[in-house]
């Protein structure tokens, strides 16, 4: 699928409005999905599905963004762009998954953070940056996968993790190419141009080590046949999270600190540092 | 005002020990419109500038400090992975020393010519942030005009005292970004440091002639 298409038909197709979202992947993973609403500090923000459930016949966490489909659902779910309040959701149930030592599933599925006045009133910045930074403490698996669109920040926030994946015909970007072109064109009218510049697709992603897999949709793309995208997302999210389960917390810990800290060596950054300097090394 | 003058404004005379300062950025995404990156780089060092961010030792008011000081004429202050790797490796090396940390940010965000391994920087450093706090060593922030997106969404806003600049423009999106995605009438002042100390974003507003002394009272109350 991926090698017939344009960048900017996966682009098109990462946002195809019949694309199955978080609630149609959880619905056939987890059927007995009980949402847990609210960051226990102001409100509750609809763009990030979150709850507890049976994963294979066990406890696990689930939380992802819900783009909505009819204009009244979109509307209700921001197109599944998160407020403040969605992080600290998120990091609420995060520390909730570790008091109970339950795996954390995160599906990524955002333009990005929501880039509104009330956001930032309300520290949308800090609310991202407190999410990064405190996922890298949650002592128990979490695995990540793009499941759409993978924008920025706001994407970032949900996706600190041992594993990261991407169904085949997702994005993850810097920022949603429409950004982009605006940052570096002064005009999103290039958006096509920057799409292909920015090297979003699975295929770029894992070739530069960002994502340990990528996800084969269906032929056709995961629009055409949910079930079957859902069973070959189960699949892989299982065999991410299975090994996991066996590791020492603080190993696990570890081992996540170091994928996000050497997560530029793939590509040849590695090379252009000389080599890697221990914390150790520098304090003497 | 660029990485130079800071480090002049700041730190006590001759103590600056900068570090890293070898590690150079790569057009690793072959970049090439509406300007090749490589051309972008080389214009940057023409100019004697040696990355977005650079990192060193140095002594404030008798005290050692660990800084991280942005350079906005560097592609906007973009956070890079060079940037990055250098944040990265201050933050450690003051966990580990139990030295200070400095961060004094000016920033559009991270950098869009290195894709989406720039946006992998947030964790990077954010890591390292965290392990800074759990070493119990002091981290301060300065933030000035501007710090927007990719920094403001990683370490900017995480340091135990946040100290922005009058008038500094300060958030995550852009006004003119905002505008454009939600057609909203934004008041007077929105994003300005004065008001991100409304909205509970920074502990103070201090200006640029009381900074110094103001971090030499904090390195002391915080030893």
């Amino acid at each position: 699928m991926t090698d017939t298409l344009s960048v900017w038909q996966l682009v098109e197709m990462a946002r195809h409005q019949d694309r199955p979202y978080f609630g149609d992947y959880v619905s056939r993973l987890v059927p007995d999905f009980v949402e847990l609403h609210g960051d226990r500090l102001s409100a509750d923000d609809p763009a990030l599905v979150a709850g507890i459930g049976t994963w294979h016949g066990r406890t696990a966490v689930f939380m992802g963004n819900q783009k909505g489909r009819t204009l009244s659902e979109r509307l209700h779910r921001n197109w599944g762009m998160m407020h403040p309040e969605g992080y600290r959701k998120a990091i609420r149930l995060a520390h909730q998954a570790a008091k109970f030592g339950f795996p954390i599933v995160c599906l990524v599925d955002t333009p990005g953070a929501y880039p509104g006045a009330g956001a930032e009133e309300r520290g949308i910045a800090a609310a991202i940056a407190g999410a990064i930074m405190e996922w890298f403490t949650i002592p128990v698996p979490v695995v990540a996968c793009i499941i759409g669109e993978g924008g920025s920040g706001g994407a970032l926030g949900l996706a600190v993790a041992d594993r990261v994946l991407m169904m085949e015909n997702s994005i993850y970007s810097v920022a949603s190419p429409e950004a982009a072109a605006s940052i570096v064109w002064r005009d999103n009218a290039r958006k096509v141009e920057a799409a292909e510049q920015l090297q979003i697709t699975s295929r770029d992603l894992l070739a530069m080590g960002v994502v340990e897999e990528v996800i084969p949709e269906p032929s056709g793309g995961a629009h055409t046949d949910y079930d079957a995208a859902a069973r070959a997302l189960d699949e892989a999210l299982l065999r991410a999270v299975q090994p996991l389960l066996e590791e020492d917390t603080q190993l696990l810990l570890e081992r996540r600190y170091e994928r996000y800290r050497y997560i530029d060596s793939l590509i040849g950054a590695a090379e252009h540092f000389g080599p890697k300097v221990s914390a150790k090394a520098l304090a003497e | 005002m660029g990485a130079d003058a800071w480090l002049a404004l700041l730190a006590d005379p001759g103590s600056w020990q900068e570090r890293w300062s070898d590690i150079r950025p790569h057009d690793l995404l072959d970049w090439k419109r509406p300007k090749p990156y490589e051309d972008m780089i080389e214009a940057a060092r023409e100019e004697g500038l040696n990355e977005a961010v650079r990192t060193g030792l140095a002594r404030i008011g008798e005290r050692p400090a660990w800084l991280g000081v942005f350079d906005f004429r560097f592609v906007g202050g973009t956070l890079s992975i060079v940037a990055g790797e250098r944040l990265a490796r201050g933050l450690e090396a003051a966990a580990a020393s139990g030295v200070p940390y400095l961060l004094v940010t000016a920033s559009g965000g991270a950098r869009m010519q290195e894709g989406v391994l720039a946006l992998m920087q947030l964790a990077k450093v954010n890591g390292a942030v965290g392990r800074l706090h759990v070493s119990r060593t002091p981290f301060f922030s300065v933030l000035t005009d501007p710090t927007f997106g990719g920094v403001s969404a990683s370490l900017a806003l995480m340091a135990d005292v946040n100290i922005a600049e009058p008038g500094a423009a300060i958030g995550f999106t852009g006004a003119r970004v905002i505008k454009q995605a939600t057609y909203a009438d934004l008041p007077k002042g929105f994003q300005s440091a004065e008001f991100q100390l409304t909205h509970g974003q920074v502990d103070m507003v201090v200006p640029r002639t009381e900074l110094r002394r103001r971090l030499i009272h904090l390195l002391e109350l915080y030893r």
